[in-house]
């Protein structure tokens, strides 16, 4: 069966908020740090959020995660605000499955 | 020109690639369909993914952004101690959904009520601790439903992506490919029987003239 925890993988000062809500919480300072926290946490989480600013420079990583059903890797934004990395990754969603950007040009 | 493929012209390879292109002609119509109801569903998810996605990035980093400044009103460590020990833990019920044959996540929480909404004793901390504790903690559900969303989308993104190559490869190669060689085949037969035929009319006027 699948795992039923949810991990957060962050700045030390920020995932302290989310341990108080029930998430299992990993202090990561760079992003070469977070992906190897990913890599062992995988299998034991099926979400896993990651602040944009850490998660903006894993690229590759994340892609490998994109696949398979579980984990859920999802980008969240940190204390400073969102970075507009998550709202990248839809974008480049849609562009990947329509061929061309229809959700987002409207606004720009 | 399609290049035809490398088979011998006979009646039976007709008969093969006939069959083939019927089959490639039904597979790819089924695809394009598939494609099509996939696109249309992936459409809906990302703005339902959008939408979702720009009221936790906001409703979040406010939280967050008050919680960094709810640390800051005390000392490190009393918050740390304060939060060292959730009372209560997120439970995920995690399972499988099929959207259009793509096996997506299905994710529910099931939170245990039992504990306090807050883990340590209002002496020590902050009101704002509390205030963004809360949020976060009502934020959490909200959290896992993008998480479903986002990943189903990822995944139909991508299993589009794939769909949309069969669907070419069918129609650009395949198909024009099989079509080519099947008319090459009947040239060729036909012209075998008009030479067969020529040949015969030949003999016999030789076997005539005699």
């Amino acid at each position: 069966m699948y795992k039923e925890r949810a991990a957060v993988i962050g700045d030390k000062d920020i995932v302290l908020a989310f341990k108080a809500a029930g998430m299992d919480v990993f202090a990561a300072e760079s992003a070469a740090e977070a992906e190897k926290i990913l890599k062992t946490r995988a299998k034991d989480h099926c979400v896993i959020f990651i602040t944009e600013d850490l998660a903006s420079g894993m690229g590759d990583a994340l892609e490998k995660y994109k696949r398979k059903a579980y984990p859920a890797v999802i980008p969240i934004p940190s204390s400073f605000g969102t970075t507009g990395f998550g709202m990248a990754g839809i974008k480049a969603d849609v562009e990947r499955a329509v061929g061309t950007d229809i959700l987002f040009n409207k606004e720009d | 020109m399609a290049e035809r493929l490398n088979v011998n012209p006979t009646r039976m390879e007709l008969r093969n690639l006939k069959r083939r292109l019927s089959t490639a002609v039904k597979g790819h119509k089924m695809l394009k369909d598939k494609s099509d109801e996939m696109v249309r569903r992936f459409v809906e998810l990302a703005k339902e993914n959008k939408r979702l996605r720009a009221e936790v990035e906001e409703e979040l980093s406010g939280a967050l952004r008050s919680f960094a400044l709810a640390r800051s009103c005390c000392e490190d460590y009393v918050v740390e101690e304060a939060l060292a020990m959730p009372s209560r833990a997120l439970k995920i019920k995690a399972g499988v959904e099929n959207v259009m044959s793509v096996a997506v996540p299905h994710m529910e929480v099931s939170r245990e009520e039992a504990g306090e909404a807050f883990p340590y004793s209002f002496a020590q901390v902050t009101a704002q601790l509390d205030e963004s504790v809360l949020t976060v903690s009502k934020l959490s559900e909200k959290l896992i439903e993008l998480a479903q969303v986002e990943k189903t989308c990822n995944m139909l993104a991508i299993e589009i992506e794939k769909n949309r190559r069969r669907v070419n490869a069918l129609e650009y190669v395949l198909i024009p490919q099989t079509e080519e060689t099947i008319r090459y085949i009947t040239m060729k037969l036909d012209e075998n029987e008009r030479s067969a035929t020529v040949r015969l009319m030949k003999v016999k006027s030789m076997i005539e003239d005699k």
